[in-house]
């Protein structure tokens, strides 16, 4: 592997700012290993080889003439394909939208550009973020770069085992209910939802609104600092997305390698029971690992947790079913050829465009949301949601940061559980209700288990406190040397 | 499999939804969403008395902006995704048939 490959988006800005590296060259070397690799891990759905090295040449220019580069100048970075660009495709991985041109960048991939990224290309995805293993994906499968016969997990599966197999330096994806953190786990990768308003959802196409939150997938935790800030701050586009007053901007990478003094764990006994032993097992060592340095370790209940999947599902889907009405076959994306009728253009646009899971989430959540069901079921789960926040309030007055697993089990086999729907849902029971109490939380590798399948840990802390959750994660990530992993290489 | 939503619901919610579907999805979904609305029903458990009802986690709510006028997207931009369109136009079947009296 070359050795640009190997280094971290921090490492690599920090060379080419200094000229030591161009980035003209980390660009083909990052194209030279996406035309090795992507014939077995299939995670892009679309690259864009020619302009990102006129890209990466510009910045080069920029550097050797001595302007100030930006905080990820000449790095190659990809982003999910469900965030626009107003260059290529924006398909979510799906037949409704595969050809699909936006006429704006996101709010997020605009920062990136700003801050002198180069974009590769756009990753490949469970449709419209519906899925835990990027099964669900109307266009292709991503393979684990692990072990090619596993998932990558999902929804973001192509943003994971992009920066895995080192077909791009960091990468965005998107989280409405573990869809960044879960998929990190399973690629050996850091994931970090933001808390929900941190970074502007403008140009995310929709998914569940009061849910979904843009994030970083990276080799370490240092480098989800440096994307995080990047790509946070408030967009008077998006009327969800904090203001400053209420959420200051911080340096997420400031003192990021000061431990934290004075630190307390909370863990959920209940929690490691539930995954396979040899999850629970490494979540264990990294519960001692932090004890070890000087880490108060807080037991806890979360009295509502075994509801959080109920109360998801029903909410994500509500808002999915109103948010997937915009695809009506009229203004853009598939129209069924045919059509009699304007019914019609609704009616099978829709059939032919949509999978079984979009169809099937859509289904749920009208059910939901129709009359006579919407006080048992939506507005049942939506108390719910507020008990399950006050969960997470109470654990963060006893404790800085809530550790626990990010999936029960490490990568599955491909097709192992495509035929139970429910079982799908019930896999995503740690990483759901972060999103249903808004807060912040990474993802970080801990361990390998016997298949050589990475674990992963999951930290939680409460709103607008990344820094500090970083911090915590970094203390970890530091002591235990486990990070910027590398498939067939441990 | 308990017959929580019946075939005909299936059909009812994909008319409300504008989904098409085959019968073998109308088949499949009726198991489906029967098998995750009974999952569901565990919320019943809890007592959610004078629990107020959460949409979303901000402390923030009528979010105003001052009213000023921006550069929309341009008409050429705006029907460039169009499946059907008629110079400047979006084009769709008749949404109203002979006999509508319109």
């Amino acid at each position: 592997m070359s050795d640009i490959l190997k280094m971290t988006c921090l490492e690599l800005r920090d060379a080419i700012a200094a000229g030591e590296i161009k980035s003209s060259d980390a660009v083909k070397a990052y194209f030279d290993c996406i035309d090795a690799a992507e014939p077995k891990i299939d995670a892009y759905l679309s690259t864009f080889k020619d302009t990102a090295l006129e890209r990466a040449a510009q910045i080069d220019d920029k550097i050797a003439a001595g302007k100030k580069p930006g905080q990820l100048a000449g790095v190659p970075v990809a982003v999910k394909d469900n965030m626009t660009t107003d260059f290529g495709k924006t398909t979510c991985a799906s037949k409704i939208l595969a050809n699909f041109e936006a006429p704006y960048n996101a709010t997020a991939v605009q920062k990136l550009l700003d801050a002198g990224a180069v974009i590769l290309g756009k990753l490949n995805m469970d449709e419209f973020a519906m899925g835990s293993s990027t099964e669900n994906s109307g266009i292709k499968q991503t393979r684990n770069p692990w072990n090619t016969g596993c998932v990558p997990g999902g929804s973001s599966g192509g943003s994971a085992a992009a920066v895995a197999a080192r077909m791009c330096a960091s990468a965005l994806g998107s989280d409405t209910g573990g869809s960044i953190r879960q998929p990190a786990a399973f690629c050996g990768v850091v994931g970090m939802k933001p808390t929900y308003g941190r970074v502007s959802r403008y140009g995310l196409v929709a998914f569940g609104s009061s849910l979904d939150q843009i994030g970083p997938l990276t080799h370490d935790v240092k480098d989800a600092a440096l994307m995080l800030n990047v790509i946070a701050g408030h967009d008077s586009r998006d009327s969800t997305s904090v203001s400053e007053e209420l959420a200051p901007r911080c340096d997420c990478l400031a003192d990021i390698d000061n431990p934290f003094e004075g630190l307390r764990i909370a863990v959920v006994p209940e929690y490691n029971d539930s995954a396979e032993a040899q999850t629970a097992a490494a979540i264990r060592r990294a519960i001692e690992q932090y004890r070890s340095l000087g880490a108060e370790i807080v037991e806890i209940q979360m009295p509502h947790a075994d509801y959080a999947i109920a109360a998801y599902y029903l909410i994500a889907t509500a808002e999915a079913s109103s948010n997937l009405a915009r695809f009506d076959g009229v203004r853009y994306g598939h129209r069924s050829e045919n059509v009699k009728s304007y019914i019609d253009v609704y009616n099978m646009s829709r059939e032919e465009g949509f999978g079984q899971e979009v169809k099937r989430r859509i289904m749920l959540g009208t059910y939901a949301l129709s009359s006579g069901y919407y006080d048992a079921y939506y507005l049942k789960a939506l108390k719910v949601r507020n008990l399950i926040r006050r969960d997470y309030q109470a654990a963060f007055e006893r404790a800085d940061a809530l550790l626990m697993p990010v999936s029960p089990t490490t990568a599955f086999k491909i097709g192992e559980k495509t035929d139970d729907p429910l079982q799908m849902y019930l896999a995503d029971i740690y990483t759901i209700s972060l999103n249903l109490a808004g807060v912040p939380g990474i993802s970080i590798p801990c361990g390998m288990d016997s298949n050589g399948m990475p674990i992963g840990m999951q930290l939680a802390a409460p709103a607008f406190q990344e820094q500090k959750l970083l911090r915590i994660a970094r203390m970890y990530e530091t002591a235990s040397g486990i990070t910027n992993l590398s498939p067939g290489e441990n | 499999m308990s017959s929580k939503i019946t075939e005909q619901q299936v059909r009812d919610v994909a008319l409300l939804s504008r989904l098409n579907l085959s019968e073998t999805e109308i088949h499949d979904f009726a198991d489906q969403l029967s098998s995750i609305l009974s999952y569901v029903d565990k919320l019943n458990e809890l007592d959610t008395e004078g629990i107020e009802p959460l949409a979303h986690c901000l402390p923030v709510s009528n979010v105003f902006r001052a009213d000023e006028p921006h550069q929309p997207l341009d008409r050429e931009q705006a029907l460039h995704n169009a499946p059907h369109r008629d110079e400047e136009f979006f084009r769709v079947p008749p949404i109203l048939d002979d006999n509508s009296g319109a």
